[in-house]
């Protein structure tokens, strides 16, 4: 298993692909080993159901000798679907075209390079700054526990540094199912951490969001990480690398309005329902009727809020795309030779 | 890194209590009607099981009530009782005037400041024209525009805060408020001037931050500052708005609590009984305390050029980058 805080200094391609191949060689003799540079925890959840709670529930009444999770059923159309097959198609819905939600996992290995993952900073946990007095439930520090067993992720974001088509951008992806991926003090840190390291490595920084906002819990220390990762990003803005945002559904609050939004690129899933206020606030606040399809991707894009609604089949080729243009600019800007830069994006053409 | 374990501590009492004229149950009303509160039939019901459970005495809970005051002195009384000369400056120059959100250029103190500020209104017709000091989209571009304004002409940027949030609606989401939102604060954190903030009723999430990010960031003595406002805290967190005066307890959104949390840099006091009660007072410290910052901004940056400016920058970024709690697991397999 690979060092988790590794700081890889700058390599060139050549090297990189060395290191890759000496990997791919490694990978083989050890025989079968998970996608990521996980911890413990997600390698040992790799084993048994990738979705989890949600998929058991979803599923028909089994004959015994049936496999669990070989059917699902769309949350969208109710179409059942073999659950292989949804999984190949990244798990998008073969009728209706829903993108379902995905974990922090999953949606890296729908789009990253196999075995590119190198988490970074994935042991830092919440603390409980404002000694949370609930009404109801448990204490913020033993919900938090809880969530880290159930999610098998110790934060609602996961940061690292992977390739996508060769090319290597810094990734920091949301958990929905982690507290309904809320932004708080480690979420923040962990943002920040990625994208100074980001500026370190001379490395783009992509963002892929799913959050109902800041974490209540925490409370204006939350407000405070839409500033602290705002600010960092306007660092990376600075030392010329591009910021792409992905939103995925759901994206609203205070993520949508921080640094989600202050991206470069700004690309979301079809479908994705993305904005400030969820639709039931807006309904009860101003009494007006929300027509059909209102705060989508496609809503977005019509209003001029997004670059682009891309299906997640297309994200691999569309963000790797971006990443091939940036590069060029940026390597031509460094005045690096022809033949340098040949042999950078050549294997990427 | 273990995080720092803040000590639990009694919140001064409120003087709510020696002031008798507060004229508490109207204000529910009024705030009822405004409050991003969800199921208000439903709470209704709810209403009247819960009144027992609701804390009696809660610091936090008055001091909502004091900030939200009808009397309290809003955006344009501060900037008509500090600054001598004013020019309002209207409209995004994209769309429309947000008159929730009012700026302009002025003198403060023998220097000419841009001034930033949420208003809200004083009575129905005023607060409809004012959408209770909710700004839409239109409101944070020209806030913008005027924080351009600020860094093109090398102007302090005087910010005034008080706002429910950012206003939650079908026009707003048309127009990206929450892109507009997210780009006054990455403006912010690059702004090449002084910035100074202070709340001077209800710090509102979102819709306060976008004019919040600042060199300086101050509070009045009764001003709550929130990541959402107690009734939607309430209403996340339990389901229930009509227990917002518990959530302002637990969120802890104080004045004295953010200054102990190094949130906010300073909290200025009030005269007893709330600003609204003594004005001249009031103005007189603001402008001592506002006067005070400028200056000590100008020396050690803004008056040292290029150099001092990136100074400052670095000290904004780092006065942000450090805010947050955590722990860090050696070993990260927990359990």
């Amino acid at each position: 298993m690979k060092e988790l805080f590794k700081r890889t200094p700058r390599q060139g391609e050549a090297e990189q692909k060395a290191a890759g191949a000496k990997q791919k060689a490694e990978a083989e003799a050890n025989g079968p080993q998970p996608k990521f540079t996980w911890n413990k925890s997600h390698g040992a959840a790799d084993a048994g159901s990738p979705q989890g709670k949600q998929e058991e529930r979803e599923k028909p009444v089994a004959h015994s000798e049936i496999p669990d999770n070989l059917w699902t059923r769309c949350t969208a159309c109710k179409e059942l679907i073999y659950t292989k097959e949804f999984e190949n198609n990244k798990k998008v819905c073969h009728k209706c075209n829903h993108h379902a939600r995905l974990t922090a996992r999953e949606r890296l290995a729908f789009l990253v390079d196999e075995n590119s993952f190198e988490e970074t900073n994935a042991g830092l946990i919440t603390g409980d700054p404002l000694l949370f007095t609930s009404l109801t439930e448990a204490s913020y520090p033993d919900k938090a526990a809880e969530t880290r067993r159930k999610s098998g992720v110790n934060e609602a974001l996961t940061t690292g540094f992977a390739q996508i088509q060769g090319l290597p951008v810094g990734v920091a992806v949301c958990d929905f199912g982690f507290l309904g991926g809320s932004m708080g003090s480690v979420f923040g840190e962990k943002l920040v951490r990625l994208v100074e390291e980001a500026v370190r490595r001379d490395c783009p920084v992509l963002t892929i969001s799913a959050s109902g906002g800041a974490r209540m819990h925490e409370g204006m220390f939350s407000l405070m990480q839409m500033a602290k990762t705002t600010a960092s990003l306007n660092r990376l803005g600075e030392a010329g690398l591009p910021h792409i945002s992905l939103l995925t559904d759901p994206c609203t609050g205070g993520v949508f309005a921080s640094y989600a939004s202050v991206a470069d690129v700004i690309l979301a899933e079809p479908g994705a329902l993305i904005g400030f206020a969820g639709p039931r606030v807006i309904e009860q606040i101003t009494k007006q009727k929300l027509p059909a399809g209102f705060q989508t991707a496609e809503f977005l894009l019509e209003n001029g809020m997004i670059d682009q609604v891309v299906p997640r089949k297309e994200l691999n080729t569309t963000i790797a795309c971006l990443l091939k243009l940036y590069r060029v600019a940026a390597t031509r800007r460094n005045n690096i030779s022809a033949n340098q830069l040949q042999q950078e994006v050549s294997h990427a053409w | 890194m273990p995080g720092k374990n803040f000590a639990r501590r009694e919140i001064r009492p409120g003087f709510l209590q020696k002031n008798p004229k507060e004229a508490e149950p109207e204000k529910e009303v009024q705030l009822k009607d405004k409050v991003p509160a969800k199921d208000k039939d439903k709470d209704r019901d709810k209403d009247k099981e819960h009144k027992d459970k609701q804390p009696l005495n809660s610091p936090a809970w008055e001091r909502v009530l004091l900030a939200r005051h009808v009397e309290r002195p809003h955006a344009l009384d501060f900037i008509g009782a500090l600054c001598g000369e004013f020019v309002e400056l209207h409209g995004d120059r994209h769309y429309g005037d947000d008159a929730a959100l009012v700026g302009g250029i002025a003198s403060f103190e023998g220097r000419t400041v841009v001034v930033l500020g949420h208003q809200k209104g004083r009575n129905t017709k005023e607060n409809i024209t004012r959408n209770f000091g909710m700004p839409r989209a239109e409101g944070y571009r020209k806030a913008r525009r005027l924080m351009l304004h600020a860094a093109k002409f090398k102007l302090p940027l005087l910010s005034f805060i008080d706002t429910p949030g950012a206003y939650p609606g079908k026009e707003s989401e048309e127009r990206g408020v929450a892109l507009a939102i997210a780009e006054n604060i990455m403006e912010l954190c690059r702004l090449p001037v002084s910035v100074i903030a202070l709340v001077t009723g209800e710090g509102g999430s979102g819709g306060a931050l976008a004019i919040g990010v600042a060199d300086r960031m101050l509070m009045l003595e009764n001003s709550v500052y929130s990541v959402a406002s107690p009734e939607g805290s309430a209403a996340i967190l339990w389901r229930d708005a009509s227990q917002a005066p518990a959530a302002a307890e637990a969120m802890k959104i104080t004045a004295p609590d953010l200054h102990r949390f190094g949130i906010i840099d300073e909290v200025i006091p009030e005269p007893p009984g709330g600003g609204h009660t003594d004005r001249l007072a009031l103005m007189a410290t603001v402008r001592e305390v506002l006067n005070q910052h400028l200056n000590e901004l100008e020396q050690r940056y803004t008056n040292q050029g290029e150099a001092g400016v990136r100074a400052m920058l670095d000290a904004r970024y780092e006065k942000y980058r450090k805010i947050g709690q955590w722990a860090e697991l050696s070993n990260f397999s927990e359990n």
